[in-house]
C-alpha cells in the first residue's frame, strides 16, 4: 500500500512552521528510484510534543541490565523509578547448573527509595547501607547500581561508593551513570550498560575454551516472553554452544567468560553494537548481525552463521534442523495466514525490533506501511555505511566512548576465531555480511513510511487516515489505537505471550495476530448511542 | 505581617547586620520570627546566645513527620522567635531543596501566626538555585534588602540578586526595599553605594559603620543591641529597623551590566579617591 503525500501534509499541517520543518527530516516515505533516504534520527524531541521515547534510566537499567539474573540491580532513586522499571519486559530467567534458584532476582525490586531528607542531606550513606544490607541478605555474585535523575542532580558519588563497597564485600558492585535527563532517549543509557558490562565483566573470566566447540554469544537478546531460549533451542540443536546472551537469562558467571566465543551473534542493532565492536577490537572476535523473528528470517540467519563457520556439518545440520522445523510450522502459520495475508500493520518499537518484525508479517502475508524507531540512530535505517556521516552532537558527546586497544594475549585476526584461513574468510566476507547491517530501509516497500520518534498525536492521525489491521506499539500507544477500533499489540512485552522469536515463536506470533485480528471485541466498539453517527472514524467518546 | 529576605554575598554580614536590625525591631516591641536559610545554621547565633542544637532538616531526619513547632522554633532575644532550616554537609545532598522542605514545613505547622509583625529570612550568599529563592517565591517575602559593600564583588553579587529579584517580581508581589551598606571602609563607599542604589532604581536605606564593637559582641554570642543598648552602633541598627520599618519604596529592581557596574566603580569609587 503506497501512501500518498496528501496524507503527510495533513498530518503536517497543524504544526507551527519550525516544528514542521523539524519533523519532515524524520519522516522518510520510501521513493524506490532514489538511492537510500536519509532520515534524521536520535536528535531531540521538540520539547512539548508527546514522544514514544523511555528515558536513560529506562535504557541502561529496564533493558540492559534489568534482565541480568544473577545480579542485584539497586535503583539509586526514588520508588517509583525503580517499580516501573521492573518486570514490565517480561524478560524471563530460571535456573541452571550455572546459577542456583537462590541467585535469580528478577521477581525481587531493590531501591534505596530516596525520601526528602535523603534528597537533601545526600543519599551516599544509604545507599552503602543499602548494599551492605543486601550482601548479607541475598549474597549476590555481583550487584548494578543505577542512577535516577535527582541522584544527578544532588550530585552523590556513585563511583565512590560502589568502589568502596566492591572492595569491602570482594565482588563487583558496578556504577552506571544513567541519569533519566541524559541523552535524548533510552539510547544513552544502553550505551552505558554497555561500557560498564564491557569494561568490568565481559573477559574478566578465566574459562578456556574447548576447541572443538563452536561457541557463539547472543547479543541484543532479552528473552522476552522467552524468545532467548527458544532461539539458543534451535542453536543448540545445530550444535552450537551459546556462551552468553546479552542480556535475558543470562548470568554475570557467563557473561565473564564470553570473550572465548568465536562469532558474535547480533540481534538488538541499537542496543548492544557497542559491546558487539568493543569485543571485535579488543578480542578480533567477528560480529554478525541476525534476526531469528520471522521463519524467512530465522533460516537466512542460521545460513549465514553456517557459512561463517565455514564446516560442512554445521551448513548440512542447519538445513537439517530447518527441515525439521518447518515441517513442524509451516502448516499451523499457513493456517493464520489465510487469515492474515492482504492486511496492513504499523510498527513503532525499538531500535531493531520495527525491522525484524517485518520479516514474521510478511511470512502471514501482511505488509508494514509506517513503520518507526523510538531510538533509533540513522544505521539502524539506513545502515552502517553511513556512521561516517553521522554528525555528532552534544548530547552524543555527553556519553563517554572507550578507548579499547586490543588485547595483548587475547587478540587474534576474525579468520582465527573462526578457525579459517585467512582466503576463505575473505570468500566467505563476499557472501555474508559480517560486521554490517544495512537498516530497515532497503526492507520497505515503495510508498511507504519511515517515522523516527513518532508522537501520539502522528500515530494517531496515521491510524485515521491509513486505518491499518495491527497496530504494534508499546503500552502508552496500545489503548489509543484499540479506542479507534485497530487491534494493537505490545511488543516490549508481547503483553501476556511469547515467546515471538525462533520456529515456535512464528507460531505464537501468527496465532496471538489472527486472534487480535479476528476477535468480535472490534464489532462493539462504537455504543449503540453513537450508531446513527457512525462513519466518522472518529471513535474518541 | 511584612515579610523580609536579606540576601547578600557570602561573608558580607548579612547575619549580623540582620539579627542586630531584629534585635532593634524586637526592643521597639515588634514582634519578629527568623528563618535561618543557611545550611550552616548560623543565622540566629546571637539572638539564641549560641547555636541553634536542632535544625528543621535535623528534626525531620531524627522524627520523621511527627514534628512539633516547639520541636523547631526557639525563644530568642526580645520575645524574637528563631528557626534555622539547616542543610547538610559542605558537598553533599541539595541545600536548595532543603530550605524548600523546611519552609513548607514551617507553613503546615502553622508558623507564621497573625501576631508577628515581621517574618525575617537570612538566606546563603547569592541565589544559587531554585531553592534559594524559595523565600522570594509567591506568597512569601515580598520585601527584600541586599546587603553590600564598596567592594566591586559585593556590588557584583548585588546586582545578581537584582536579576533574581527582578524575574521573580515580574510575575509576583516581591519587591527590592533598598540597599544596606555595611561598610568596609573602602574609599568613598558611601557615594558609591548611593549611585549604585539609584542607578538599580533602588535607594541606599541605610548605611552602617564599620565599628569593633559588632565584633566584640558576636565573640560574646550576642547582638549590638543587647551587648551594649547604648552605643553609637546599637543607634546605627536601630537607625536602620526604624528605616525598614516605615520604608515605603519598594521597586521592581533594573540591574545593570557587568561594564556599567565596572564603570560605576571607576567614576564614584576610585577616581574620586584619587
Amino acid at each position: 500500500m503506497a501512501i500518498n503525500q496528501e496524507v503527510l501534509d495533513e498530518m503536517l499541517l497543524p504544526y507551527p512552521d519550525k516544528v514542521k520543518k523539524n519533523r519532515t527530516k524524520h519522516i522518510v516515505r520510501k521513493n524506490p528510484e532514489e538511492g537510500c533516504q536519509q532520515i534524521e534520527a536520535n536528535t531531540r524531541t521538540v520539547p512539548g510534543i508527546i514522544s514514544q521515547r523511555g528515558c536513560c534510566y529506562a535504557g541502561c537499567k529496564g533493558v540492559v541490565i534489568g534482565p541480568i539474573k544473577d545480579m542485584i540491580t539497586i535503583t539509586h532513586g526514588p520508588v517509583g523509578c525503580a517499580y516501573y522499571s521492573w518486570g514490565t519486559r517480561r524478560n524471563k530467567a530460571r535456573a541452571d547448573d550455572i546459577t542456583p534458584p537462590e541467585h535469580i532476582y528478577g521477581a525481587m525490586c531493590f531501591v534505596t527509595d530516596m525520601q526528602e531528607p535523603d534528597i537533601v542531606f545526600g543519599g551516599e550513606k544509604k545507599l552503602a547501607k543499602m548494599i551492605d544490607e543486601v550482601v548479607e541478605m541475598f549474597h549476590p555474585r555481583a550487584i548494578n547500581v543505577c542512577a535516577t535523575c535527582p541522584i544527578g542532580l544532588i550530585g552523590d558519588d556513585l563511583g565512590a561508593v560502589t568502589k568502596k563497597a566492591s572492595e569491602k564485600h570482594g565482588i563487583p558492585v558496578l556504577a552506571y551513570n544513567c541519569e533519566g535527563y541524559k541523552g535524548v532517549s533510552q539510547s544513552a543509557g544502553h550505551h552505558i550498560a554497555n561500557n560498564v558490562l564491557m569494561e568490568n565483566v565481559i573477559g574478566s573470566g578465566d574459562a578456556e575454551k574447548n576447541p572443538s566447540e563452536f561457541v557463539v554469544n547472543l547479543l541484543g537478546e532479552y528473552n522476552i516472553g522467552g524468545d532467548s531460549w527458544e532461539i539458543e533451542r534451535i542453536l543448540n540443536d545445530i550444535g552450537y554452544r551459546v556462551q552468553g546472551v546479552l542480556t535475558g537469562d543470562s548470568s554475570v558467571e557467563e557473561m565473564k567468560n564470553m570473550h572465548i566465543a568465536n562469532l558474535n551473534l547480533v540481534m538488538c542493532h541499537r542496543s548492544i553494537n557497542y559491546i558487539a565492536e568493543m569485543m571485535e577490537e579488543k578480542y578480533g572476535i567477528p560480529w554478525l548481525k541476525i534476526n531469528f523473528i520471522g521463519v524467512e528470517a530465522i533460516k537466512k540467519s542460521l545460513r549465514d552463521i553456517a557459512q561463517v563457520t565455514g564446516d560442512e556439518t554445521f551448513i548440512r545440520k542447519t538445513e537439517e534442523v530447518i527441515a525439521r522445523e518447518e515441517a513442524r510450522v509451516l502448516p499451523v502459520i499457513e493456517h493464520f495466514r489465510k487469515i492474515c495475508t492482504g492486511k496492513t500493520a504499523f510498527a513503532f518499537v525499538g531500535g531493531s525490533r520495527s525491522h525484524h518484525y517485518q520479516y514474521l508479517l510478511r511470512d502471514l502475508g501482511m505488509e508494514v506501511v509506517v513503520a518507526g524507531y523510538e531510538f533509533a540512530h540513522r544505521d539502524d535505517y539506513e545502515g552502517r555505511q553511513v556512521i561516517p556521516t553521522i554528525k555528532t552532537d552534544a548530547d552524543s558527546k555527553n556519553i563517554p566512548e572507550l578507548d579499547i586497544k586490543p588485547d595483548p594475549e587475547l587478540y587474534k585476526e576474525a579468520h582465527e576465531h573462526l578457525n579459517i584461513t585467512k582466503e576463505k574468510f575473505d570468500e566467505i566476507c563476499s557472501r555474508v555480511p559480517l560486521g554490517n547491517y544495512e537498516g530497515m530501509y532497503p526492507d520497505m516497500n515503495g510508498g511507504t513510511l519511515m517515522i523516527d520518534d513518532c508522537n501520539h498525536y502522528e500515530a494517531e492521525q496515521l491510524v485515521k487516515d491509513l486505518k491499518p489491521d495491527l497496530f504494534f506499539a508499546g503500552v502508552r500507544d496500545k489503548y489509543i489505537a484499540q479506542k479507534m477500533g485497530v487491534p494493537a499489540k505490545q511488543l516490549h512485552s508481547y503483553d501476556y505471550s511469547g515467546p515471538y522469536a525462533g520456529f515456535n515463536g512464528a507460531m505464537n506470533f501468527a496465532r496471538d495476530v489472527a486472534n487480535a485480528m479476528t476477535t468480535p471485541a472490534w464489532k462493539f466498539i462504537t455504543p449503540p448511542w453513537e450508531k446513527e453517527s457512525e462513519n466518522t472514524g472518529d471513535t474518541n467518546a | 505581617m511584612r515579610q523580609v529576605a536579606i540576601y547578600g554575598k557570602g561573608g558580607i554580614g548579612k547575619s549580623t547586620t540582620t539579627q542586630n536590625t531584629v534585635a532593634a525591631l524586637a526592643s521597639a516591641g515588634k514582634k519578629v520570627m527568623v528563618v535561618g536559610c543557611d545550611p550552616k545554621a548560623d543565622s540566629t547565633r546571637l539572638l539564641l546566645h549560641g547555636l541553634c542544637q536542632k535544625t528543621v532538616l535535623d528534626t525531620l531526619r531524627d522524627e520523621g513527620d511527627d514534628i512539633e513547632l516547639d520541636d523547631i522554633l526557639k525563644p530568642g532575644f526580645g520575645e524574637t522567635l528563631c528557626v534555622e532550616s539547616g542543610g547538610p554537609e559542605p558537598g553533599v545532598g541539595c541545600a536548595g531543596r532543603g530550605i524548600i522542605t523546611s519552609i513548607n514545613l514551617l507553613e503546615s505547622l502553622g508558623a507564621y501566626t497573625p501576631n508577628l509583625d515581621y517574618v525575617f529570612y537570612d538566606v546563603l550568599g547569592d541565589v544559587v538555585c531554585g531553592g534559594f529563592a524559595m523565600p522570594i517565591r509567591e506568597g512569601k517575602a515580598e520585601e527584600i534588602y541586599i546587603v553590600a559593600s564598596g567592594e566591586l564583588m559585593a556590588l557584583y553579587a548585588a546586582n545578581n540578586i537584582a536579576k533574581g529579584i527582578q524575574k521573580y517580581a515580574e510575575n509576583g508581589k516581591v519587591r527590592l526595599g533598598g540597599i544596606i551598606c555595611n561598610s568596609r571602609k573602602v574609599d568613598n563607599e558611601y557615594e558609591l553605594l548611593k549611585a549604585f542604589a539609584e542607578e538599580i532604581g533602588s535607594q541606599l536605606i541605610h548605611f552602617v559603620p564599620r565599628d569593633n564593637l559588632v565584633q566584640r559582641a558576636e565573640i560574646n554570642k550576642k547582638t549590638v543591641i543587647d551587648f551594649d543598648p547604648e552605643s553609637n552602633q546599637a543607634q546605627e541598627y536601630k537607625k536602620l529597623a526604624n528605616a525598614i520599618d516605615t520604608n515605603t519604596m519598594f521597586v521592581k529592581p533594573k540591574p545593570m551590566t557587568q561594564d556599567r557596574l565596572e564603570e560605576l566603580m571607576m567614576q564614584h569609587g576610585f577616581l574620586d579617591a584619587l
